[in-house]
């Protein structure tokens, strides 16, 4: 008996979810577009004060992000789910664990990229000069993959539950906090002129091991909801 | 059924709900007991505290209760682990039985850090590091239940929440260390096993005694609980409908 | 004839939320083998399909691929070909992309001459690049079906009313399918409402209404 030669399945599926992506564009504009209405919003809420909003201008950014990225994610195997693909792909020879690494690298492609290269802009609204500017997208650069991964996670667990995006939320927010910290916390440091260098390690030693340990409880969540 | 006690013999719901229904008289028993001696020992016995007079002794009631709150969720999530590696029932309704009482806690130990903070720091409520690590907690507790009430078959219910509790048990230290690296002001840890104690003998005390009154409590709400849902869940079973026919209504 | 293992079940029950479907069941597919499923609606036909297939534990019993349990074979993750009541198809790619996905998923072969191939076999050479979403229910049926085509190997095929919206000439274009698949070798379980086929493959029967 021979198999056809293996390839790794994490590809495959990346570049479906691209592909599907580039069929429907309007997608990707919608976390984004939340995005910039959350962050529009503070200053309604707080005030114009200039000196006020520079000072919220990093941590506003930051939950802004995440709130973008959750409400995301929660669609992220629903589509499949529905129309049996995702039984395909964890009935095939790929493991599970390939599946939801490429799943969760679609979704940081698709929005979580856009939201940091739109960061900057939202900044200057609040005002920020452009060394808090650079350390804020550092920050989202690092911090926006471990938000999809959890994510991912969050969009296994609760897969075809009513209400499931707001209980998405529920359980991955405690979650995201520790990356909220650390990637807020830098700018504020760096606006105190404390060094940075220990929210970057932080971060960096955070989506290490998200990367290496979300995909596998999202492969063990997908097994769960798919049996 | 043979006298030998296994690892498994309780694993069958029941067996536990024997041993549950045995066993609860005794633990509310000796909560009371333990509940009595210890709001003595703290609240009649123990000495008034140099800096913060009289406020101080809801301490007696603030920290059993976040202890609780922490042993509880380690409890349910092991509970849970067990319940999904080793395809155990009991286990499984022993860490949904656990889950709204640790929130109780958790919720106790924010509420009455609040009335401790009032007359100490001033306000109703600070950001420190522990009260927003039991804030998160609370948080956690509140997701399991969320999750389990949102999964309508039972064996996914049981399983997705038990990678919930895993997952949340591995967070809890990283979530604990951002904590207090984004803020410290909370009063250093004055309780230990090994350091010597900064407080009197008489409340640490207390605060022991009111622990184990806390355990206790747990214990029986948790069996209590757990006979309840055993008794729902395995309604179609031989030894349910038993019971059934032995109390009629 | 290959050497094909056979997919045994030994004393398999499947429950489905808190009532028991089927217990005590116990099954041998052997290599050239065909197995139909027949039985009522909520009888078990499905279920028993997904067990087989790997999709969901079993209440009791087990199920073996050779002697290895089948959750753990690896040769079973290879051989083994699910289509279930849904295509698995994204509506907003085309046939061919879609074919060439889950062919390059299940490690098949997935050029585009064989993906063509197939699709011209299974009569759709000339929607072959439209989008799904423009394709009836028939021909999402024939596109899904067709990676039975890019078999190489023989292997089990577990398929869950693959006569669904089929019409006359794609009913005896499967049929000729699955003859020849238990021909070289392959095993086959399915589940059908349909009346057995004339030319249709040779198999034995399973009814679930019969079963406890």
């Amino acid at each position: 008996m021979t198999y056809v030669k293996e390839e790794i399945g994490f590809v495959a599926i990346l570049a479906r979810d691209l592909r599907l992506a580039s069929r429907r564009r309007v997608d990707i504009l919608l976390p984004l577009g939340f995005f910039v209405v959350a962050v529009s919003l503070f200053p309604f809420g707080v005030g114009p004060e200039p000196n006020m909003l520079r000072q919220i201008a990093a941590g506003v950014v930051w939950v802004s992000a995440l709130l973008a990225t959750m409400l995301s994610v929660s669609h992220l195997y629903a589509a499949d789910h529905a129309d049996g693909s995702l039984e395909q792909m964890l009935l095939s020879p790929r493991s599970a664990y390939a599946i939801a690494a490429a799943k969760a690298s679609a979704h940081w492609c698709l929005t979580g990229a856009p939201l940091v290269l739109c960061a900057p802009l939202l900044g200057l609204l609040m005002d920020m000069n452009s060394q808090a500017l650079l350390i804020l997208t550092a920050t989202l650069l690092l911090g926006t993959p471990i938000l999809s991964l959890l994510g991912g996670l969050g969009a296994a667990l609760t897969l075809g539950l009513r209400s499931g995006a707001v209980l998405l939320i529920l359980l991955i927010l405690p979650l995201c906090i520790p990356t909220l910290i650390f990637g807020a916390g830098a700018v504020s440091a760096a606006e105190s002129g404390v060094s940075v260098e220990a929210h970057f390690s932080l971060l960096g030693a955070l989506l290490l091991l998200t990367g290496l340990a979300a995909p596998w409880g999202t492969a063990a969540a997908l097994r769960i909801a798919v049996e | 059924m043979s006298a030998q006690l296994r690892w498994t013999t309780f694993a069958a719901p029941s067996r536990f709900c024997a041993l549950a229904a045995a066993t609860t008289p005794w633990l509310w028993a000796a909560c009371l007991l333990l509940t009595v001696a210890g709001l003595y020992i703290g609240f009649g016995v123990a000495p008034t505290d140099a800096t913060q007079g009289e406020a101080y002794r809801i301490i007696f009631i603030h920290v059993p209760a976040a202890w609780m709150s922490m042993v509880l969720y380690c409890a349910m999530a092991g509970w849970a682990a067990i319940g999904w590696a080793f395809n155990t029932r009991m286990a499984s309704m022993l860490a949904h039985a656990i889950a709204p009482t640790g929130a109780m806690f958790t919720f106790v130990a924010l509420w009455t850090g609040a009335l401790w903070g009032k007359p100490t720091w001033g306000t109703w409520w600070v950001w420190d590091a522990r009260l927003t690590s039991e804030l998160i907690l609370l948080f956690l507790y509140l997701g399991y239940m969320a999750l389990l009430a949102a999964v309508d078959d039972v064996q996914r219910g049981d399983k997705a929440s038990a990678l919930l509790a895993i997952v949340g048990v591995v967070n809890i230290p990283i979530i604990y260390f951002s904590v207090r690296w984004w803020n410290t002001l909370h009063q250093g840890a004055s309780v230990s096993i090994t350091a010597a104690p900064t407080m009197a003998k008489t409340m640490l005390l207390a605060m022991l005694v009111m622990t184990f009154a806390f355990w206790a409590y747990a214990f029986a709400v948790v069996f209590t609980r757990a006979r309840a849902l055993a008794l729902q869940r395995e309604r179609d079973a031989e030894w349910v409908q038993a019971l059934r026919k032995v109390v009629p209504t | 004839m290959s050497d094909l293992p056979s997919l045994t079940a030994h004393d398999l029950a499947c429950r489905r939320g808190d009532r028991l479907l089927f217990k005590g069941l116990n099954l041998r597919l052997e290599s050239g083998r065909g197995l139909w499923l027949r039985g009522r609606n909520g009888r078990g036909k499905t279920s028993l399909l997904r067990l087989s297939a790997g999709l969901g534990a079993a209440a009791a019993g087990e199920l073996r691929w050779g002697d290895e349990p089948i959750k753990r074979s690896e040769s079973f993750r290879h051989q083994r070909v699910w289509i279930g009541h849904q295509n698995a198809l994204k509506e907003d790619l085309s046939a061919i992309e879609s074919l060439q996905f889950l062919a390059r998923l299940h490690g098949r072969r997935h050029d585009l001459p064989a993906i063509q191939a197939a699709l011209a076999a299974a009569g759709l050479q000339d929607r072959a690049r439209a989008a799904v979403r423009t394709l009836s229910q028939g021909q999402r049926r024939r596109v899904a079906l067709a990676r039975l085509v890019l078999e190489d190997e023989p292997g089990l095929w577990l398929l869950d009313e693959p006569y669904d919206a089929l019409d006359v000439d794609g009913v005896r274009w499967l049929g000729g399918v699955l003859r020849h698949h238990l021909a070289r070798g392959g095993s086959l379980m399915f589940a059908s409402h349909l009346p057995a086929e004339a030319d249709g493959p040779v198999v034995d029967t399973l009814d679930l209404d019969q079963q406890a």
